[in-house]
C-alpha cells in the first residue's frame, strides 16, 4: 500500500462505513419496482460510499484546499486566460428563472433567456465583425469541429469533392489538427518563420485546389499578431479555401482586430477564455462560432429567432435543411452564456476594448521584467502572453524549464504553460491577464529571477522541486504503464507500490 | 473596469518601463487597412443596474409551471450541499490539472468520479467527462469504428433525437450511420425490432461496428438489452448502451448485459437543468478499450516520496500530444459538472439513490392512473420505470392550453419526432421523487377539463359544418 500524505485525502471509499446517510428523500412504497421485469433489475446494487453530508462536505472542502486556483493566487497559464471570475455572474447563472428551467420547454415559457441568448448572439457578432453567431458548441473544440464541417458542407454544396485538405501552422493549438482529423480531413502542417510568423512561402505551396481550410490562431500562440494576414487570407481566397480564426487569443484584440472585417470566414470564441466563465478545473466552457456570409446558411440548428413582434423562438426540427444539424443536445451550455453575458453586460464597447489593452500591456510589461533573467525568443510587442525560454540556463546549468516551472510552486505561484507552442526550445508561454495587478505582475517577475539565479547556485533545488506542494513528482510512467483508474473496494491490495 | 485592478497611475508606470506613450504602440503591428471599426455597443453596466437587467430577464422565464417533462433532462432534489461546496473558488477557478502537485484535490475528485461510475455501470474505465450525453454517445459511435476498423453502426429510432442527430453530424465526414426501427405493435410496441437489427447486422458488404440503444429509451419503455448485445457480439460489432444514471440503482447495469461502452447524460446527479447546459457527458468502457476512450483519464499513482497521488495519465490519446492522430480534439471538458455529480452520489448514498429511483417509479405509477382515468391512456404497453406517451386527441393545441392552466404537459412527441407518424398526438410524460400528489392531481384536472371542452369544440364545429 502507498502510503496517505498527511495533507491527503482518503477516498470516499476508505471513508464509508455501511449505514451512514440516508433520509435525503421519502421511501418509497415497497411495491414501487414490482412492474419492472426481473430481467431488466439490478442484481448486485453499486457499492457506493456510505457518507452522512457532513464527512461529505469535510472531503470536499480539504480537497479543494489541495487546488491552486484563480482566487488563491496568480495563475498565468498562457493560451488559457486565467482571469478573475466575476462573482455576480455565478450569482446570475443560480437566479431560479434560469437555472431551473427546462431546455425542451415551449418558447412561450423560455422568453428571458430566448432573449438574452438572442443578445449575446448580436454582442458576439459585433465583437467579431461577423455576421452571425451560434451558441450551441459546448467548447472551443467543438466550436473548430462545427466550424470546419460547417466549411466541408460548403464545398460540398458547390459540389466541389475534391478538398480534403486543411492547412495548420506548426505552432497551433493540437485541438486544430485534431479537429480537421475528426471531420474526415487531412492536416498539411505549415512551419514557422524566423519572425514567428506563418512561413508565408511554405504556406503559398501548399494552397492548391485540395485546401479545403485554413485554420489560423491570430494573435498567434507565440502571442505575436499574424501582420501579413491580410496577404495570407487573400491567398487562401484566391485558392477557393475558406479561412477559420481559433479565437483562443481573442483577449488580446478586443476592439482592436474583428475577424470577421478582415475576411476570415468563421471563427470560435472561447468564452471561458475571453469572457472569464469559470474554468472549472477543466470544464466546462462553451465556444459560440461566428460565421460571415458564406456559411451562414449552414450553421448548426436551432438557432434563435426573433420575431416582428419581438417574441423570440427556436428553429424547429428540419427548419433550415442546408444546417449541418447539431452538434449535442438541445441549445448549448446556456449557463455559461449567462455568465458570459454577464461580463459582457458589465463592460460595454468601452470596457472590453480596455480589457485588450490592459492584457496587453501587463504583457509587454512582464514581458520586459521576465527578460531580466530569461531569454526571450520573439522580443518585440507581443499582444496578450509572450514567450520566454530557458533554453540558456539549461546549457549552463542543466535546469530544464520543467524544473523552474515546478519551483514556481514553491514560491506560491501557478507555472506557465511549458513546452507550448512546441517550436520553442525550453518553453514557457506567460499570460498574465488584465486582472492582475501591476504588485502581482512584479512579485511574479521577481520569482522567476530569483529561480533564475537559484538555476546557477543550486540546481538541485530547482531541479527536486517543488518541496512545499502538498505531494512532490508524480511517478507517471507507472501510472501510464499499469493504470488504476478506479478504486476496487474488495481489491484494496492492488494498490500500487513505490518500489 | 470592473475587475480590473489597474490605477492611472499603474498604466504610467507600466508604458514608461516599456518607453512607450501610449498603448497603442503596442497595437502597431495590426496592418491599419484590418484594424477593427468602433464597437458599436453600449457602455458598461454597473452592478446594481446589470443585476436588476439579469433578474428582470430571468423572472420572464415561466418556471413556476407543474412540470411533467423529461425527455432526457429530470428534475430531482439536489442536497443544498452540493452547490455550495461547488462555489469554493479552489474547484470553479482552478483548470484542468496540468500541475499535480497544486492540483490533487481536482485530480483525486476526478478519480473518485470515475471509481463511482464506474460501480454504476459496471463497467471499468470511465474518462474524466464529456460535453453532454448527446457528444459522448457520438464518441461512442466513433470509438466501435476505431476499435473495430469498420465504418458502420446501428442506432435505435428509441434514442434520444438529439442524440441521434449529433451522431450524424460527428459520423457527416465519411462514416455511415443507419437507424434501427422500432416495433409497431404488440407487447414490445416501441421498442428497438430485433428482426430488424438482425437483418441490418446481416449485410457483409457493410460490416457493423458498433450497435447503440438507450435504456430507459427516449420512450421511456425498457429495452431488451441483452439480447440487442447478443446479436450485436454475433456480428462482431460492440454493443453501446445509452444510459440515464439514476436508473442504475435499480436497473441491470450495462456490464451486466454485456455492453462494450455506456454513455449517457449524467444531469440527473444533482445539475439544473439550466436550459440546455452544461451538463456531463458520460462515457464509460470495458478495459479492452482503454486506448480507444476519447477525454481525460485520471489514476492514481505516488509521489517521489512513496505518497499515493493523482495524474492524468495515457496522455499519448489526447490533442496536445498526438495532434492529428489523437482520439478525439477534446480538451476542455465538463470537470466541474463531473464533480457534481460525485458530490451528489456521495451524499445521496446507495440506498438513497435506489428510493430516488423507485420513489420515481412510484410517482410515475400515480401518474399513470390518474391520466388514464381522465381518458389519457399509454400509448405502449411494455414495462416503463418514470416516463411514458400517453394518447391526447389534438396534443399541440392541448400542450399550449395547459400551460394556460399552470401545467406543464410533457413534451408534443410529433413535434420532436415529426416522421413517426404512430408518435402522432401524443405526449411523453414522466414524474420523478418531486413531483407531488397536487401536481398530478393539477394535471388531471386540467387536462379533463381540456379534453370535456376539446369534445364540445369539435361537437360545435361538426354542428357548424353540417
Amino acid at each position: 500500500m502507498t502510503v496517505v500524505g498527511e495533507q491527503l485525502q482518503p477516498t470516499l471509499f476508505e471513508r464509508s462505513r455501511p449505514g451512514r446517510g440516508g433520509d435525503k428523500i421519502p421511501h418509497p412504497p415497497k411495491d414501487a419496482l414490482d412492474r419492472i421485469p426481473a430481467a431488466a433489475r439490478r442484481v448486485t446494487p453499486p457499492a457506493l460510499p456510505e457518507l452522512n453530508e457532513p464527512e461529505v462536505v469535510r472531503h470536499y472542502t480539504n480537497l479543494s484546499q489541495l487546488n491552486y486556483a484563480i482566487d488563491t493566487g496568480f495563475y498565468p497559464l498562457g493560451s488559457c486566460t486565467m482571469k478573475f471570475n466575476p462573482k455576480l455572474n455565478e450569482w446570475a447563472a443560480r437566479l431560479p428563472g434560469f437555472a431551473s428551467l427546462h431546455p425542451l420547454a415551449p418558447d412561450s415559457v423560455a422568453q428571458g433567456t430566448l432573449q438574452l441568448l438572442w443578445e449575446l448572439e448580436g454582442i458576439l457578432a459585433e465583437v467579431s465583425g461577423m455576421k452571425a453567431v451560434s451558441l450551441q458548441p459546448a467548447a472551443g473544440a467543438q466550436g473548430e469541429l462545427c466550424g470546419i464541417l460547417m466549411i466541408r458542407a460548403y464545398h460540398r454544396s458547390r459540389g466541389d469533392t475534391e478538398r480534403d485538405e486543411v492547412l495548420v501552422p506548426d505552432s497551433s493549438h493540437g485541438t486544430n489538427p485534431a479537429t480537421a482529423s475528426m471531420a474526415g480531413f487531412k492536416t498539411i502542417t505549415i512551419p514557422s518563420a524566423a519572425d514567428g510568423g506563418v512561413d508565408v512561402e511554405a504556406f503559398e505551396a501548399a494552397l492548391g485546389p485540395r485546401t479545403a481550410a485554413v485554420m489560423i490562431t491570430n494573435p498567434s500562440t507565440l502571442g505575436l499578431f499574424e501582420q501579413r494576414i491580410g496577404h495570407l487570407l487573400e491567398h487562401v481566397h484566391a485558392a477557393g479555401a475558406l479561412a477559420y480564426m481559433d479565437g483562443a487569443n481573442l483577449n488580446a484584440i478586443l476592439g482592436r482586430f474583428k475577424p470577421g472585417e478582415a475576411g476570415f470566414d468563421v471563427m470560435h470564441f472561447n468564452v471561458h477564455k475571453t469572457f472569464s466563465t469559470p474554468h472549472g478545473g477543466g470544464g466546462p466552457g462553451a465556444g459560440p462560432v461566428g460565421v460571415g456570409e458564406t456559411l451562414l446558411p449552414f450553421l448548426p440548428s436551432p438557432r434563435v429567432l426573433r420575431a416582428d413582434d419581438g417574441t423570440f423562438r427556436l428553429e424547429v426540427v428540419g427548419e433550415r435543411p442546408t444546417s449541418i444539424g447539431r452538434l449535442r443536445s438541445f441549445v448549448g451550455n446556456t449557463g455559461v452564456l449567462v455568465r458570459a453575458y454577464a461580463y459582457l453586460r458589465a463592460h460595454g464597447g468601452t470596457g472590453l476594448k480596455q480589457v485588450s489593452d490592459d492584457a496587453v500591456l501587463a504583457a509587454n510589461y512582464l514581458r520586459k521584467r521576465v527578460g531580466e533573467a530569461y531569454d526571450i525568443p520573439f522580443d518585440r510587442a507581443c499582444k496578450h502572453e509572450f514567450v520566454a525560454s530557458a533554453a540558456g540556463i539549461k546549457k549552463r546549468t542543466g535546469v530544464r524549464t520543467l524544473d523552474i516551472a515546478k519551483r514556481l510552486i514553491d514560491h506560491g505561484y501557478h507555472p506557465p504553460t511549458i513546452y507550448f507552442p512546441l517550436t520553442v526550445e525550453e518553453g514557457m508561454l506567460i499570460e498574465p491577464t488584465e486582472t492582475e495587478s501591476v504588485e502581482t505582475l512584479d512579485a511574479f517577475a521577481d520569482a522567476l529571477i530569483a529561480i533564475a539565479a537559484e538555476c546557477e547556485s543550486d540546481p538541485e533545488l530547482v531541479k527536486s522541486a517543488p518541496h512545499d506542494a502538498p505531494v512532490g513528482r508524480l511517478d507517471e510512467a507507472t501510472a501510464a504503464r499499469q493504470p488504476n483508474l478506479r478504486w476496487r473496494p474488495m481489491a484494496g491490495a492492488e494498490m500500487p507500490c513505490p518500489d | 473596469m470592473p475587475y480590473g485592478p489597474h490605477t492611472a497611475g499603474d498604466r504610467e508606470r507600466m508604458l514608461a518601463a516599456l518607453g512607450i506613450e501610449s498603448v497603442d504602440a503596442l497595437f502597431a503591428d495590426i496592418p491599419e487597412n484590418l484594424r477593427a471599426s468602433q464597437l458599436d455597443l453600449p457602455g458598461p453596466e454597473p452592478e446594481l443596474e446589470l443585476a436588476a437587467r439579469l433578474t428582470g430577464l430571468a423572472a420572464r422565464n415561466r418556471t413556476d409551471l407543474a412540470s411533467f417533462l423529461g425527455a432526457g433532462v429530470y428534475r430531482h432534489w439536489s442536497p443544498p450541499n452540493v452547490d455550495q461546496l461547488l462555489l469554493r473558488g479552489e474547484w470553479y477557478t482552478a483548470y484542468t490539472p496540468y500541475q499535480p502537485e497544486i492540483s490533487q484535490g481536482t485530480l483525486q475528485s476526478i478519480y473518485e468520479y470515475e471509481s463511482l461510475l464506474a460501480e454504476l455501470v459496471d463497467l471499468d474505465v470511465v474518462s474524466a467527462s464529456h460535453y453532454d450525453g448527446a457528444a459522448a454517445t457520438a464518441e461512442a459511435g466513433l470509438m466501435t469504428c476505431r476499435a473495430t476498423r469498420r465504418e458502420r453502426i446501428l442506432v435505435s429510432k428509441a434514442v434520444h433525437p438529439h442524440y441521434r442527430q449529433t451522431i450524424a453530424a460527428y459520423f457527416g465526414a465519411g462514416l455511415e450511420v443507419d437507424d434501427i426501427p422500432l416495433v409497431v405493435d404488440g407487447d414490445a410496441a416501441g421498442t428497438t425490432d430485433l428482426e430488424a437489427l438482425e437483418r441490418l447486422l446481416g449485410d457483409e458488404d457493410r460490416p457493423v461496428a458498433g450497435v447503440i440503444a438507450g435504456q430507459p429509451n427516449f420512450l421511456g419503455l425498457l429495452e431488451p438489452m441483452a439480447a440487442i448485445g447478443r446479436l450485436a457480439h454475433a456480428a462482431g460489432a460492440l454493443f453501446v448502451s445509452v444510459i440515464e444514471p439514476v436508473s442504475l440503482a435499480v436497473l441491470a447495469p450495462p456490464g451486466a448485459y454485456g455492453a462494450d461502452i455506456a454513455a449517457g447524460e449524467g444531469q440527473p446527479l444533482g445539475i439544473p437543468a439550466q436550459y440546455g447546459g452544461p451538463y456531463l457527458g458520460i462515457l464509460a468502457s470495458t478495459d479492452a478499450l482503454v486506448r480507444q476512450i476519447p477525454g481525460r483519464l485520471v489514476g492514481m499513482t505516488s509521489d517521489v516520496k512513496g505518497r499515493r497521488a493523482y495524474v492524468m495519465t495515457m496522455r499519448a490519446r489526447e490533442q496536445d500530444i498526438r495532434r492529428d492522430k489523437a482520439a478525439s480534439n477534446i480538451c476542455t471538458n465538463q470537470a466541474l459538472l463531473a464533480l457534481a455529480a460525485s458530490i451528489y452520489l456521495a451524499t445521496i448514498g446507495p440506498h438513497g439513490l435506489r428510493d430516488v429511483a423507485a420513489q420515481g417509479a412510484a410517482r410515475a405509477a400515480r401518474l399513470e392512473t390518474a391520466l388514464a382515468a381522465v381518458g389519457a391512456h399509454r400509448v405502449h404497453p411494455g414495462p416503463y420505470l418514470n416516463e411514458f406517451a400517453v394518447h391526447v386527441p389534438d396534443a399541440r393545441a392541448v400542450h399550449r392550453r395547459l400551460i394556460e392552466r399552470g401545467v406543464l404537459a410533457g413534451l408534443v412527441l410529433g413535434d420532436i419526432l415529426p416522421d413517426e407518424p404512430s408518435l402522432a398526438d401524443t405526449l411523453l410524460v414522466c414524474a420523478t421523487e418531486v413531483t407531488t400528489d397536487r401536481e398530478i392531481e393539477q394535471f388531471a384536472a386540467a387536462l379533463a377539463a381540456e379534453l370535456s371542452s376539446h369534445d364540445v369544440a369539435t361537437h360545435t364545429e361538426l354542428e357548424v359544418a353540417r
